[in-house]
């Protein structure tokens, strides 16, 4: 991330959002706005003494409100650039007019209450979408607890723990007592592979890093005994079948083969009952801790990124590629390309793989004057047409704009856009659209010359 | 040694669906109908099992288990199977194909038990909870079953000696008359 | 405010208590009940898989003869009851044909218009929170309860309340002036069905909810089934033989609580039918006088 901020042929708006997308591949319109961060970007040195000395204290998202942070502070350790936002529903400056601490005590003269957002409109060949998942919310399982048991966490929540830099500094606990857990129970599948929820899909990722925490656990602690309830092991990749071999052999996990029914409190510690299908009984585990692997599922605003950019999305949310066996980094609107799981749940070589060939096929249409486009697109016969735009209404790409020709209001196709579907040619009342190669007098001629054959041999019988 | 492929292998998975409108391909074998059900630990064939014997299209262990015959219909499986299929459906379906195989049931006294409280029904109109009991343990020639429970219901009123016999009896008998056994044994 | 109501095979003996103090608490509230006429056993659970069409026909000759007597609404204490009436109803309105072999074995057709009910629905939205408020003489002084369900929110056809932490007969306990505990096995199976055929399921199920009810310091528990209320109240001496547990855990109606709110009569109220007796509870907790 600091190696891209350097790149002088590169352009980092980190706090940015983009409000709208306009015009087609090659020539796309965006335009941005720059979120206010209040603190001088030109001016900050990172010295971070703001953050030290700022008063309020509030649940920080990154650790998944484990721990506490400050109303001017860098999200994460290692945060691009080194320069910290004010959150302006906790500052106490912007809530109630007081404090400024952190305007007074900054040597660079960095933290501006002026500052304001910026929209700006910039020229874009191509456009990558990257914006990744976030967790499924497991409260939704009544039987489970989440949210209501304080030591039913998610995977996320112990990786925060492990992380040596996180709200524990490294140390594993339960959120309840703090105390070190000794039987942790790890449940997989919760959200995933499950149609009374809506995710029937596999989320990727959670027998692999299942497999890991329960590795690290082991070595940082070596009194724990991990179990982990599981109904398939997905390990397809290269030497993920052996770790998860060692995760057992070498780590001691015990995986059970069965979904966990129930999850219920019983003086401090939580009794988790599932099944063992491979010995076929029901099992109950007393644990400590218990950790949910749960679903890998779109970003909240998702949805509305995808209206902004006209790119669609499939049922889950998840971005749709323009073929999934060929065309996977693509998505169906020209100039636009798909990474990581936004477009479905991958782990880090997935997601590397993924950049690395989108930003190849962006260099494929930036590296060229003109593009070469499939001729079996739609047009618009401007003398036919009569300019009620139905076409317009029903073309699924966005790919027709109305325009005046000779004082008259026409639909107009735009070809880098169309993809040839025919729905505007369907839909044309005088058949002035029509999918070049393929218009309704070419179609009609095809026909009657099958038909011309069929009389000549003899092979067709007409009714009365 | 069984040759999954001696016969039709979707056969009995079919007669469930037909019978029930619940379709046990849909399993993927999660296993958390056994996981959360309270009989579990008493049943010979746990739910999960249920299902899988279903998929490869072997009834025989099914008709004769004691399973479908403890089952509670708690509906704790059915509410939380991920494929919602609702097994306890499932499990009343096999106990119709059960009395219709005319086999040796894996729990005779709970069929015993509910055709004493049939009958109950079809004299009186309603259940009179004393002579089931009493036609119960006497059927299962356990006559001091429960007896000691006796004194103490008396004493607080519960034991209802009499029994209610409502006006219609003879429309309940129509009914029974009329009404038709879907499955025939 | 007039309602229908469908007592159930067990309210006449073994849940008597049940029936007793519905009837008071209804009456302190202005709530007057009509029995449907000559009503039968709904079939319960035998029926559906011995003979399928009895199983519906049962409770519909109750519904044809609620509408006879001009009920539109009919409470069912027992959710068995409940959920049997219910679903024919449902089931009815959906297939046409069906409603014609059902009105031909039962003798009559149920045109559809009888809206079922279960205790704790009514309670809460034809009653309301108000009018229950209002006839409240004393407080619960904090007992400890613990609402147990069992499978009444799963059965086919109830849509009442949350499957897996219900919440009604807590919100009512609440307002009573009780102390609604959360707790582990409010929706557990009780084995209830299998409480005559296979008796020591039936007491080991019901040895783990009074254990889980006991370990949050429950003083009571509070249900609205007579199954459940006559599988935990009258099993503890054979749990006591079985596993040397002792409870000593009043299991009452939710009607009863609210009856004793009300400040009716202790028999009035069948609280003398109990076989473990809740009075020195409820004295000690000054509910009630000695």
């Amino acid at each position: 991330m600091t190696e891209s901020s350097h790149d002088e042929n590169i352009e980092l708006m980190t706090y940015s959002e983009i409000v709208e997308v306009k015009g087609f591949v090659g020539n796309f319109d965006v335009t941005i706005r720059k979120k206010p961060r209040y603190v001088d970007l030109s001016k900050c040195t990172g010295c971070g003494l703001c953050t030290e000395k700022c008063p309020t204290k509030v649940p920080s998202e990154w650790n998944l409100d484990m721990g506490l942070r400050k109303s001017i502070y860098k999200p994460f350790g290692q945060a691009v650039p080194n320069v910290p936002v004010i959150d302006k529903e906790h500052c106490l400056f912007f809530t109630k007019g007081r404090c400024k601490i952190c305007q007074k005590l900054c040597p660079a003269g960095a933290v501006d209450f002026e500052q304001q957002e910026e929209l700006v409109t910039k020229k874009f060949g191509a456009i990558i979408v990257a914006t990744g998942f976030t967790q499924f919310d497991p409260s939704v399982y009544g039987e489970y607890g989440a949210g209501k048991f304080k030591d039913v966490i998610t995977g996320l929540h112990l990786e925060r723990m492990l992380d040596t830099s996180g709200p524990t500094g490294g140390h594993v606990v339960r959120p309840s007592d703090q105390r070190e857990p000794k039987n942790i129970v790890f449940v997989q599948c919760v959200g995933s592979r499950d149609e009374s929820k809506g995710r029937p899909y596999c989320s990727r990722i959670c027998c692999m890093y299942t497999a890991k925490q329960a590795i690290l656990l082991k070595d940082h602690y070596p009194e724990t005994q991990s179990y982990i309830f599981y109904i398939d092991i997905r390990a397809a990749g290269k030497n993920y079948e052996e770790f998860v071999k060692r995760a057992q052999q070498e780590y001691g996990a015990i995986y059970i083969r069965g979904r966990v029914s129930k999850i219920y409190e019983k003086g401090d510690k939580l009794i988790v009952r599932g099944v063992d299908t491979l010995a076929g009984k029901q099992v109950e585990i007393e644990a400590d801790l218990v950790v949910l692997a749960t679903a890998v599922v779109p970003q909240p605003d998702a949805i509305e990124l995808a209206k902004i950019l006209n790119i669609p999305y499939d049922q889950y949310g998840f971005y749709s590629e323009a073929h999934p066996k060929l065309q996977p980094v693509e998505s169906v609107t020209k100039g636009i390309f798909l990474t990581g799981s936004c477009q479905f749940p991958k782990d880090i070589p997935d997601s590397v793989a993924t950049t690395g060939a989108a930003s190849v096929r962006t260099c494929g249409i930036l590296s060229k004057d003109e593009l070469i486009l499939d001729p079996k697109v739609a047009f618009v016969n401007s003398d036919i047409c009569s300019g009620c735009l139905n076409c317009v209404e029903v073309c699924p790409f966005n790919a027709i704009e109305s325009t005046v020709v000779d004082g008259k209001t026409v639909a107009q196709v735009i070809p880098t856009l169309c993809h040839g579907c025919g729905n505007c040619a369907s839909t044309c009342r005088t058949s002035a659209a029509n999918v070049q190669g393929f218009t309704d007098d070419q179609i009609y001629a095809q026909v009657a010359s099958v038909f011309e054959i069929l009389k000549k041999e003899n092979l067709l019988e007409l009714s009365e | 040694m069984s040759y999954l492929n001696s016969q039709d292998i979707h056969q009995f998975r079919n007669r469930i669906l037909s019978i029930s409108g619940e379709d046990a391909s849909k399993c993927i074998q999660c296993g958390k109908c056994s996981a959360g059900c309270p009989i579990s630990p008493e049943m010979d064939v746990q739910p999960n099992q249920v299902l899988r014997l279903i998929q490869i299209n072997d009834p025989d262990a099914l008709l004769r288990c004691s399973t479908i015959w403890i089952c509670a219909s708690c509906q704790t499986c059915s509410v939380r199977c991920p494929e919602e299929i609702d097994i306890a459906k499932i499990m009343d379906s096999i106990r119709k194909l059960a009395l219709e195989a005319k086999g040796p049931l894996g729990e005779e006294n709970v069929v015993k038990f509910d055709e004493i409280f049939l009958d109950s029904i079809r004299k009186r109109g309603r259940v009179h909870e004393l002579e089931l009991v009493m036609k119960y343990n006497l059927a299962l020639r356990q006559p001091f079953k429960d007896a000691h429970l006796g004194p103490v219901m008396f004493a607080r009123g519960k034991l209802g000696f009499l029994g209610h016999k409502i006006k219609e009896l003879g429309k309940i008998k129509e009914i029974f008359q009329n009404s038709k056994r879907l499955l025939k044994p | 405010m007039q309602v229908g109501y469908y007592p159930g095979c067990s309210l006449e003996s073994s849940a008597k208590e049940f029936d007793l103090s519905i009837r008071a608490i209804f009456q302190a509230m202005e709530v007057s009940l009509k029995e449907i006429p000559d009503w039968n056993c709904c079939g319960a659970s035998p029926a559906h898989y011995l003979n399928e069409e009895l199983a519906m026909a049962l409770p519909y000759r109750n519904l044809v003869k609620a509408e006879e007597a001009g009920l539109d609404r009919v409470i069912s204490p027992c959710p068995a009851c409940y959920s049997h009436l219910k679903h024919v109803h449902e089931e009815v309105s959906k297939e046409r044909h069906l409603a014609e072999r059902l009105g031909t074995i039962v003798g009559k057709r149920y045109k559809g218009g009888v809206v079922s009910k279960h205790l704790l629905d009514f309670l809460k939205e034809d009653i309301g929170s108000e009018r229950l408020k209002t006839s409240i003489k004393v407080s619960l002084n904090g007992l400890k309860v613990a609402s147990y369900y069992g499978c009444l929110t799963r059965l086919p056809g109830v849509d009442i309340d949350d499957l897996e932490n219900p919440i009604l007969m807590d919100e009512i306990i609440g307002a009573l002036g009780g102390e609604p505990l959360d707790w582990s096995h409010k929706t557990e199976c009780c084995g209830a069905s299998l409480s005559v055929s296979r008796t020591e399921i039936a007491l080991r199920l019901v040895n783990a909810i009074l254990e889980a009810a006991k370990g949050r310091g429950a003083d009571c528990i509070a249900v609205a089934c007579p199954l459940c209320q006559s599988n935990l109240d009258t099993r503890q001496g054979d749990i006591h033989k079985k596993y040397g547990t002792t409870y000593g855990i009043p299991i009452l109606y939710l009607s009863q609580l609210i009856g004793l709110a009300q400040k009716l009569d202790y028999s009035q109220l069948g609280l003398d039918r109990l076989v473990i007796t809740p009075k020195n509870l409820l004295i000690e907790k000054g509910i009630i006088e000695k």
